[in-house]
């Protein structure tokens, strides 16, 4: 089949606003829209900046807007999609070069919710004990590959990127709930600030753009529901 | 002019082997890690089923017993005393990860939980153990992302999107690397004590492969055109179970968790090829059955695949059949929400590109280019080895899927990629800092961005008219079509033959982007520089040695022979001119035997 791929490019140096331009390319049907993209920068614009890596939904790289929604490239495919696919760059960070966005301020957010166990007791000679049970409690925010799609899908980001985003929430959820953990009550503090959960209208968006189907919303429920009452239950 | 950077340590590469070398070499010098990806993209994050380690959560288990299974894995190429370290030191390193934080699964008491993998035995019973410990179907994955988390709690420096493209070496010493930013497009020259290459494999070469796309040999080329020799590149895996046309891994836990490989006939035929561990077989072993099914026209409609089957019914079947047991002693037997539990991720890549689910009905797989067990020589601190005579490189280490120390020899265990890139990433990391520590920085070259400027413009030039996605189609089909699973000479001479040509054309390449930023064109074209440097070094080494051993199977020398093979290849790289040296395996345990499973 022939697929109208329609395309958001900003060059910056040499364009002064984005503009889009429509390729046409041969599909299959099972064919990913990460293999449009290459098949239009390999064989019709070299000129065409995206980033890719895995190929099926597992580094994060290739989150895209796509017919209008937060996806990865890797992991939709064009059957689902039909003849007229259109591709922006997410919304929320800077454009840096067609579909590349600056991903600094992302992982700025990321890094200051303390994304990592803390626990300074000694540790012992074999592993730390967990039952099933303990390890369940947070195993679906273990899956983020921290892909951004639900950080630029969010209403209250767009208006102000001073918010964390869910993003970053979803990580600190995956310790404040790790039976191991000794920072809780420290994430929760900066969760509480202004910038924090509390900006989270549950507007749900951010559940629908994650490839990786972690419940964003309900991991930030976890998380106020946790500020409120003072307990990790 | 160039940014100059200096750092006492450069590790370049941020996967499961840098980012480990870097939380080691920072605690005793100042360290940068450079990553053309940003370090959580790395393809150490695919990895599925899980690290292998003795730690005996679920049975009975040794070190001894890894090292014996990793020996014999290699076909009794890997060198022992490496396999041996490497086995001992997985223990303590699968708790270092536990204490920071890696979510691993668990058993009901509360330990680490582990699963049956190819090749991992009982040694008494030669039955299959469960040695794999591991976090659902997404271990690499928790790996990366916990090892990342210590190096943000540590404060560790990177450089996010910077690829190198140079190793700076004068009078035999690394001193540092050119590294290309990618957002501006500026270069950058750092000036390093000691530099660690950790940048992983390059299964790009092929046509059908589980890895990413920015899996293309960098690290082992640029090494290569420094004077490094290669070792062992013949060797390069093929993972049995690849989703059918996209190469997509399918982990071997899926038949841990009791998924067995079916053919057309509706046959386990697996039990012929490997009558005691059938399915958990080493990957060579099954990569081969299969491929011999599919000639035979037992491929599924006679097409070139084969099912997995993970359905509870089936594995039920097949586990009563066996007498499989669970630890305590009770019949093993799944049900669907259990395979749902344990197999997450696959089961979400079988329904988005396949529409099939793996709960009921059986997934198409074939074979999948997958890891390079050869790559830049090291011994067992990481440190690279200028020749097989055993001399070390002042300054220069490696680890990870683009080093061979070898601990895999000719054919890789599934979990021992992760062990790997734990434990030589941590003691490359130590002693690189180590070597800071009694060196002083050397001078650097003058103009020491020199060669990448003449690289670069090279592929700039307005006068091609080569397409570099053309050639590297026509490498990944020469490559797959020569130097797979099976070889002979003819087909790997023809592929050789392939790759010269399309060297000659790369020197005629064109690219459409003329700018700075993110110039993705310019430097996939680089790339395709690299992967052909890499396949040529593995199709001369593969045609060299006239022998089946491992992953390099030949149909027209069947036999292992070990009176002239049992030795590790070197492949020493100029423009237009490979030479092979040689260096024996060391045997210091176990004297090579037939290899059964």
């Amino acid at each position: 089949m022939q697929v109208m791929l329609r395309i958001r490019r900003f060059n910056p140096e040499i364009d002064a606003r984005p503009h889009d331009e429509t390729y046409t390319v041969e599909a299959d049907p099972n064919d990913q829209v990460l293999d449009l993209l290459n098949r239009v920068k390999w064989y019709q614009d070299g000129t065409l900046a995206y980033r890719r890596s895995c190929g099926h939904g597992i580094c994060g790289s290739d989150a895209m807007r796509i017919n209008g929604v937060n996806r990865l490239a890797c992991k939709v495919l064009v059957k689902n999609l039909g003849d007229r696919i259109t591709v922006e760059p997410m919304l929320g960070l800077r454009v840096v070069k067609d579909l590349i966005l600056d991903m600094e301020p992302f992982f700025a957010h990321y890094r200051s919710v303390l994304p990592y166990l803390v626990n300074e007791e000694p540790a012992p000679e074999r592993e730390r004990p967990q039952s099933p049970q303990e390890r369940a409690r947070f195993d679906d925010s273990t899956k983020c590959i921290l892909c951004a799609a639900c950080t630029t899908s969010c209403p209250s980001f767009w208006a102000d990127d001073e918010y964390v985003g869910p993003a970053a929430i979803v990580q600190a959820h995956r310790f404040i709930f790790d039976s191991r953990d000794r920072a809780a009550a420290e994430r929760l503090q900066i969760l509480s600030d202004q910038t924090g959960v509390w900006r989270c209208r549950t507007v749900f968006n951010c559940t629908e753009a994650c490839p990786r189907d972690i419940h964003v919303t309900q991991a930030i429920a976890e998380v106020k529901k946790a500020i409120t009452t003072g307990r990790l239950d | 002019m160039p940014q100059m950077h200096q750092y006492e340590v450069v590790i370049v590469g941020a996967g499961g082997a840098g980012l480990m070398a870097a939380l080691y070499a920072s605690q005793g010098a100042s360290t940068a890690v450079l990553s053309k990806l940003y370090p959580i993209r790395s393809h150490t994050g695919a990895a599925q089923g899980g690290v292998g380690a003795a730690l005996g959560s679920e049975e009975e288990d040794h070190p001894e017993w890894h090292t014996f299974d990793t020996v014999k894995g290699s076909d009794y190429l890997g060198d022992q005393d490496a396999i041996e370290f490497m086995c001992t030191e997985a223990v303590p390193i699968v708790y270092e990860l536990e204490h920071m934080g890696l979510p691993f699964n668990r058993t009901p008491d509360g330990r680490i939980a582990q699963r049956p993998f190819g090749g991992h035995t009982n040694n008494q019973t030669g039955k299959p153990i469960r040695r794999a410990a591991y976090a659902a179907d997404r271990t690499g994955h928790m790996i990366l992302q916990t090892l990342y988390q210590q190096c943000i709690k540590q404060r560790v420096t990177f450089f996010d999107e910077f690829q190198v493209l140079d190793l700076l070496v004068e009078d035999g010493a690394a001193r540092g690397v050119v590294a290309v930013a990618l957002a501006t497009g500026e270069l950058h020259v750092f000036h390093a004590k000691a530099v660690v290459f950790a940048t992983g494999g390059y299964g790009r070469a092929w046509e059908i492969t589980s890895n990413a796309h920015s899996y293309t040999g960098d690290g082992i080329a640029i090494a290569m055109r420094r004077g490094v020799p290669a070792e062992d590149m013949e060797f390069f895996q093929f993972h049995p179970t690849g989703i059918y046309k996209m190469g997509i891994l399918i982990t071997e836990g899926v038949r841990g968790e009791g998924g067995v490989l079916i053919n057309d006939k509706g046959e386990r035929f697996m039990e012929r090829y490997a009558p005691r561990v059938k399915d958990l077989a080493s990957r060579d072993v099954i990569s081969r059955a299969m491929y011999l099914e599919m000639s035979d026209g037992r491929g599924i409609a006679g097409r070139r695949y084969l099912h997995l089957d993970v359905r509870p019914e089936t594995v039920n079947r097949y586990a009563e059949a066996d007498g499989r047991t669970r630890p305590d002693g009770a019949p093993y037997r799944v049900t669907g929400e259990e395979i749902l539990a344990k197999l997450p991720d696959i089961i979400d890549f079988c329904r988005t590109y396949l529409g099939v689910d793996p709960v009921t009905q059986p997934m198409p797989v074939q074979p999948t280019a997958h890891y390079a067990m050869g790559g830049i020589p090291t011994d067992l601190n990481g440190h690279v080895l200028l020749s097989q005579d055993g001399a070390a490189m002042a300054g220069f280490f490696a680890a990870g899927e683009c080093a061979c120390v070898s601990v895999h020899g000719a054919n890789r265990l599934g979990t021992n990629s992760l062990l790997d890139i734990l434990v030589f990433g941590k003691h490359s990391g130590l002693q690189a800092a180590a070597w800071a520590s009694h060196n002083d920085y050397l001078r650097l070259p003058s103009e020491p961005e020199g060669t990448v400027l003449q690289q670069l413009e090279a592929l700039r030039s307005d006068r091609g008219e080569e397409r570099p996605a053309e050639l590297r189609r026509r490498l990944q089909e020469a490559m797959s079509e020569g130097v797979g699973v099976f070889r002979t000479e003819a087909g790997m001479k023809q592929a050789l033959a392939t790759i010269v040509e399309l060297k000659d054309r790369y020197s005629r390449v064109r690219i459409d982007d003329r700018g700075r930023v993110f110039n993705t064109d310019l430097l996939e074209a680089w790339e395709l520089g690299c992967l052909l440097d890499c396949a040529e070094v593995t199709a001369v080494s593969a045609l060299e040695r006239t022998e089946s051993r491992g992953a390099h199977a030949r149909d027209d020398f069947p036999q292992r022979d070990d009176e002239r093979w049992l030795k590790h290849t070197f492949a020493h790289f100029q423009p237009g001119r490979i030479t092979l040296a040689y260096k024996p395996a060391r045997i210091t345990l176990f004297q090579p035997k037939v290899r059964v499973y």
